[in-house]
């Protein structure tokens, strides 16, 4: 595990849905102020482990611990109001506004007698403006490309004001210009907000680009974890995709680069004698 | 969005045009009110009834309408107010607009309870206690069936039709086996009417109402707006999904129980107000005030019409208010058929 301090992270926990152990004893640190992303193939785990550390999804055995406590003996709004999490799939209600949905995660700083406050307003106003779809505002939603649709959904997590956000595949279902955009976006709140995030993603040599920290895993355990400069080599790559490939350095960002390695040709049968 | 704050940092925020649909709702059933109250066996002026309810009026009008007229009113908000909330509720939590008591099995659960004690022969505050009773118990038997880590919405409603079925069966059975006399009442109860209910039909709701609409209004209704946008999101905004769930869930089917025992099972008030007020308030999600609003007005409006629409026979409330909701529903289905949603 990386050195520093960790405001989240989860210890010696057995994630099971029903009856079905998914992971045991699996620890896991997030660092402060990175942008952790958790790979690896399918059925690994990885969206299990955001589950549990976004409180979704309580562990067995083991603890989520935020600050120093159990994530699950807090009140639900006060944790809400320092770990956000923006999940695989959410409903945009009938005929809802841009406008009106971003307000909604002002939730759990709001009460019977404090419905909308000035700061409230300010703060729609300005996660708006940072995912660019204050434009978009009085627009409903229904109606936006899927592009435009994740990121107002990215706006209300950050009106939220957490510290924390994590999100489960932001990108999937969108096309690779709309990845990137997405991606750019989250680099830039991490870089710009100091906000920690944590994504899941499917995509390897996005991990590689845009995470400060990465954590690879492989049947409910972590394979490693660290800078993608260290953790993402030809070796690791095979142990936890079961992908034979060459690691480059990416030309444009200088992060390592995953090449699959290419088909061999299969030896043909020689024709035979007419 | 109107807001209103003051200098404390406390702060309001409204929609004028759902505060505009409750109030016009409001007036809308306060004239069909007096209008109710104005006719009948007595027949007597609006104006007669402003000054008796003022506390003016002869002896007879008084009676006339505090004893017999005010308290069939007063059931019909109530009943059409607590049947819209618990639908209202209902198509939250399920997200669905199908969801409501009818077809949850509730309302065949509290019919259950009424039709033995039709058979058994019973009084009428024995059938009120049985029918809350019995669609207690159902509710309870629902949440049971359906409980799986929590309650959601497509367990809940294939669970409700099941038991509505059997449910159905055992009414019928029930039916075939009483008194022909009590058999004929058993039916016009079942149908949900409003004829001759006093004091002691209101006032048990009055409470229920009283208790549960500021807690369900006031307590969950911006939680259950949240809920809306699926578990995940609104527990990640700090709703606690699971004990919203079972509170909601509770209240609408005491709410569903109180109300049958007043009226009866008076169908489709809770499938159709909260979509009337959807459309009415033009916002999304679930509208809890405005839709209280239209439901007493409809059932009032219903009552009206089933007491006037043909001289010399009333009707239950029931049969119209069943004959607008099942034309509404194949409307709705319609149009969300052109819509390509269904």
């Amino acid at each position: 595990m990386q050195a520093g301090t960790s405001r989240l992270r989860g210890t010696g926990m057995t994630l099971a849905y029903d009856r079905r152990t998914v992971a045991e004893d699996l620890t896991v640190a997030v660092p402060d102020h990175s942008f952790t992303v958790v790979i690896g193939p399918n059925a690994c785990g990885k969206s299990t482990v955001l589950r549990a550390l976004s409180r979704m999804l309580r562990p067995t055995s083991g603890s989520v611990l935020l600050d120093g406590a159990d994530i699950h003996r807090r009140p639900a709004r006060q944790v809400a109001r320092t770990l956000g999490l923006l999940p695989q799939s959410s409903i945009a209600p009938d005929g809802i506004t841009v406008a009106e949905l971003v307000a909604r995660g002002r939730y759990p700083h709001q009460g019977l007698l404090r419905q909308w406050s000035r700061e409230d307003e300010r703060v729609v106003e300005e996660s708006m403006t940072a995912t660019g779809v204050a434009d978009l505002a009085d627009r409903v939603v229904d109606e936006l490309s899927g592009g435009q649709r994740q990121r107002v959904w990215i706006a209300m997590a950050l009106a939220q004001q957490t510290p924390l956000l994590l999100l489960d595949e932001p990108t999937t279902y969108l096309d690779i210009a709309h990845q990137i955009e997405i991606l750019d976006l989250c680099a830039r709140l991490h870089e710009e907000q100091g906000r920690t995030l944590v994504a899941v993603l499917h995509d390897l040599n996005h991990a590689a680009r845009y995470a400060t920290h990465l954590i690879a895993m492989r049947d409910g355990r972590v394979v490693a974890a660290g800078p993608p400069g260290e953790v993402v080599t030809a070796e690791l790559v095979a142990e936890v995709f079961g992908l034979s490939c060459r690691v480059i350095e990416d030309p444009e960002s200088g992060t390592p680069l995953v090449v699959p390695a290419a088909r061999r040709p299969a030896a043909r049968p020689a024709p035979e004698p007419a | 969005m109107t807001v209103l704050r003051t200098p404390g940092g406390y702060s309001l925020r409204f929609r004028p045009r759902a505060l505009a649909v409750g109030a016009g709702c409001a007036l809308l059933a306060a004239g069909l009110g007096v209008l109710a109250i104005a006719g009948g066996d007595y027949p007597m002026t609006p104006a007669d009834v402003l000054r008796t309810l003022l506390g003016g009026g002869t002896p007879a009008e008084r009676f006339i309408i505090h004893e017999l007229r005010l308290p069939r009113l007063v059931t019909a908000l109530l009943v059409g107010a607590a049947l819209a909330l618990a639908g209202a509720v209902f198509q939250s939590l399920v997200r669905n607009p199908l969801g409501s008591p009818d077809m949850l099995g509730l309302t065949q659960g509290a019919s259950t309870g009424a039709l033995v004690v039709v058979v058994l022969g019973g009084g009428s505050l024995a059938l009120s206690g049985a029918a809350v009773a019995s669609g207690l118990a159902t509710g309870v038997l629902v949440y049971l069936l359906t409980w799986r880590n929590g309650v959601h919405g497509y367990r809940l409603i294939l669970v409700g039709i099941g038991i509505t079925a059997i449910l159905t069966g055992v009414n019928g059975y029930l039916l075939t086996r009483a008194p022909l006399m009590d058999a004929a009442r058993a039916v016009l109860w079942l149908t949900g009417s409003l004829d001759g209910r006093g004091w002691s039909e209101a006032l048990p709701l009055l409470i229920v109402l009283g208790v549960l609409g500021p807690l369900v209004l006031l307590g969950c209704g911006p939680a259950l707006r949240m809920l809306e946008m699926g578990d995940d999101t609104a527990a990640a905004l700090g709703v606690p999904v699971r004990r919203l769930r079972m509170a909601l869930l509770a209240a609408a089917v005491l709410l569903v129980s109180f109300a049958a025992a007043a009226a009866g099972p008076v169908s489709f008030v809770a499938l159709t107000a909260p979509h009337l007020a959807r459309r009415l308030t033009r916002s999304p999600g679930p509208n809890l005030l405005p839709t209280m609003c239209v439901g007493a007005t409809l059932l009032v409006a219903a009552d009206l019409v089933a007491q006037r629409a043909f001289t010399g026979h009333q009707l239950p409330a029931g049969v119209i208010t069943g004959a607008i909701g099942g034309a509404y529903l194949v409307w709705l289905l319609a149009m969300q058929r052109r819509a390509g949603r269904l």
